[in-house]
């Protein structure tokens, strides 16, 4: 077994991204994910990695486009403002089908916003963010250990799907220390055959490309990605349960605030009050089957966000109406206590517990 | 045990690494630690606090709201912190830079002058050390020899600095015993 040593979040994605094979970080810094940047900048030069700060996040993630199309594996990195310019180019990475992971370590917005932690860019995440029909893998941990086995994780998707995968955590997340082992993977980058890195004796050469001018076509790749999409969401939806099989009421929650709900849960628990926990471990594809599985046993569901409420519209889509779903959220930076959302767990299972 | 622990003060007065080593040394006894800081566009002077969970369970929220012990090494973080502490906890102060104690009864207090006592011991910089050896003797969160065995770990490339701040955990955990 490695030795578990202590790191900060945004260091640790670091080192997991460099465990997984990845050679290539493009970024520009920004708080609170700049100790990732910096963390890059000190490690790539050692593997015999690439490590460039880009002029803004629109040249760094197309300078990701241009990597991802020759087969290396590749990251980028930013907190909200920063990903906002990044639409374009996960976009045309989408279209184009290429493998890479982006990191979103989220702050409070709108626009500049703060630099406090927040989860307000869930629907920018999951929803697609830019133009069209796409979706982004989205992965979302709680602690810094899972931070380093999904950071791993993303660029194994990212190949198999041939598709970007965005790892979603927040400014609390990188900022936090947390014991952490980095175990021997296994993990072979596949070969790709697709990639565009000179002839290698083939007759036709490689292109990396998102511009279809036929309708036909472009239709045609679209049914294609709609079938890659719905594998996906076959084959990696993930979650986390705690405490559901005979709870009134059910919290749903992601990343750092699944951690704050868990102590709510807990101190409510200890109460005699029965309440469980879901925690979407992929945010896209979205754990829907929990929802409907116990939609027929608990009375109550209640999202509890870093926003003024975006993941619980997918959690009113999964329980569809069988149940109420209450929401708790703090916007801009501010992050509830545990006490807080005990508070609001009371307070919704007198309103909505059918007592 | 659960010990939540909020560490507060002056940035430059090394809160956070007091925070970091108390988070170290909880893992090298094979606890559950989290170490989390504030953090904000402060400046020289300003304040910086930090929340370290050492706990024999698994950790939720890492950001400490109700804490079982709070070093304050200046009056803001007092004035700031005091009234979150559970009854019954402890609150360590910086008596070199803070006049007043508490106004509560419902928990221990210890106040310790660390800045006098470093400099005594040579090293205006290890005030921080002799609170942390305060806190840990008060709390019995870790022991001081695993303070000492992360000190070890994190400055692998200072040895020399070992001795005085072995020594500055030795006096602080001194003002307990009485």
């Amino acid at each position: 077994m490695a030795e578990k040593i202590l790191m900060k979040g945004n260091e640790a994605i670091g080192e997991a991204a460099i465990v997984a094979g990845c050679r290539r970080y493009f970024g520009y810094p920004i708080t609170p994910q700049t100790e990732l940047t910096e963390y890059m900048a000190k490690r790539m030069p050692q593997v015999g990695g690439v490590f460039l700060q880009a002029e803004s996040e629109v040249a760094a993630i197309n300078m990701v486009y241009g990597a991802a199309g020759t087969g290396v594996r590749v990251m980028t990195s930013s907190s909200s403002p920063g990903i906002s310019l990044k639409q374009e180019g996960i976009s045309y990475i989408a279209g184009a089908e290429l493998p890479c992971v982006i990191v979103n370590i989220m702050r409070g917005g709108p626009g500049l916003g703060g630099i406090q932690p927040g989860q307000a860019d869930y629907f920018q995440a999951t929803k697609g963010g830019g133009h069209g029909d796409y979706r982004n893998i989205v992965l979302a941990p709680n602690s810094v250990q899972e931070i380093v086995d999904m950071t791993i994780q993303a660029f194994d998707l990212a190949d198999q799907y041939r598709n970007p995968v965005m790892l979603l955590g927040d400014g609390a997340l990188g900022q936090m220390m947390e014991p952490v082992e980095f175990k021997a993977t296994d993990t072979v980058p596949s070969i790709k055959a697709w990639a565009a890195n000179g002839m290698r004796g083939r007759t036709q050469p490689n292109i990396i490309n998102s511009l279809h001018l036929q309708p036909e076509k472009l239709e045609q790749h679209n049914i294609h990605l709609q079938q890659k999409y719905a594998a996906i969401q076959k084959n990696e939806t993930r979650w986390e349960e705690l405490y559901t099989e005979d709870a009134d009421l059910i919290l749903v929650a992601y990343g750092i605030t699944s951690r704050i709900a868990r102590s709510a849960m807990e101190k409510a628990r200890s109460e005699s009050y029965k309440v469980g926990l879901i925690r979407p471990q992929t945010l896209w594809p979205f754990p829907a089957a929990p929802f409907a599985k116990y939609a027929k046993t608990a009375k109550a569901f209640l999202a509890v966000e870093l926003s003024a409420g975006q993941m619980v519209e997918d959690v009113r889509l999964a329980v569809n109406g069988v149940r109420p779903v209450a929401f708790y959220g703090r916007t801009g930076g501010m992050i509830p206590s545990p006490k807080a959302v005990y508070e609001q767990i009371v307070k919704t299972l007198k309103e909505r517990g059918g007592n | 045990m659960t010990s939540e622990i909020i560490m507060a003060g002056f940035g430059g007065q090394g809160v956070m690494l007091i925070g970091q080593l108390l988070t170290y040394a909880g893992m090298l006894e094979n606890k559950q630690v989290s170490w989390i800081p504030s953090y904000g566009p402060e400046m020289r002077g300003g304040t910086a606090n930090c929340s370290v969970i050492v706990s024999d369970e698994p950790i939720g929220a890492p950001i400490v709201t109700e804490p079982t012990a709070l070093v304050a090494m200046n009056l803001p973080s007092l004035d700031k912190f005091e009234p979150m502490v559970q009854p019954g906890g402890v609150i360590i102060i910086n008596s070199s830079l803070i006049e007043r104690t508490v106004a509560r009864s419902d928990v221990k207090v210890y106040q310790i002058p660390a800045n006098d006592v470093a400099a005594e011991l040579g090293n205006s910089k290890v005030a921080n050390m002799v609170v942390l050896g305060a806190l840990i003797a008060a709390t019995g969160t870790v022991n001081s020899q695993s303070v000492n065995k992360a000190f070890a770990k994190m400055f692998a490339q200072k040895p020399d600095l070992l001795e005085i701040n072995e020594r500055a955990i030795e006096r602080g955990a001194s003002y307990i015993k009485c």
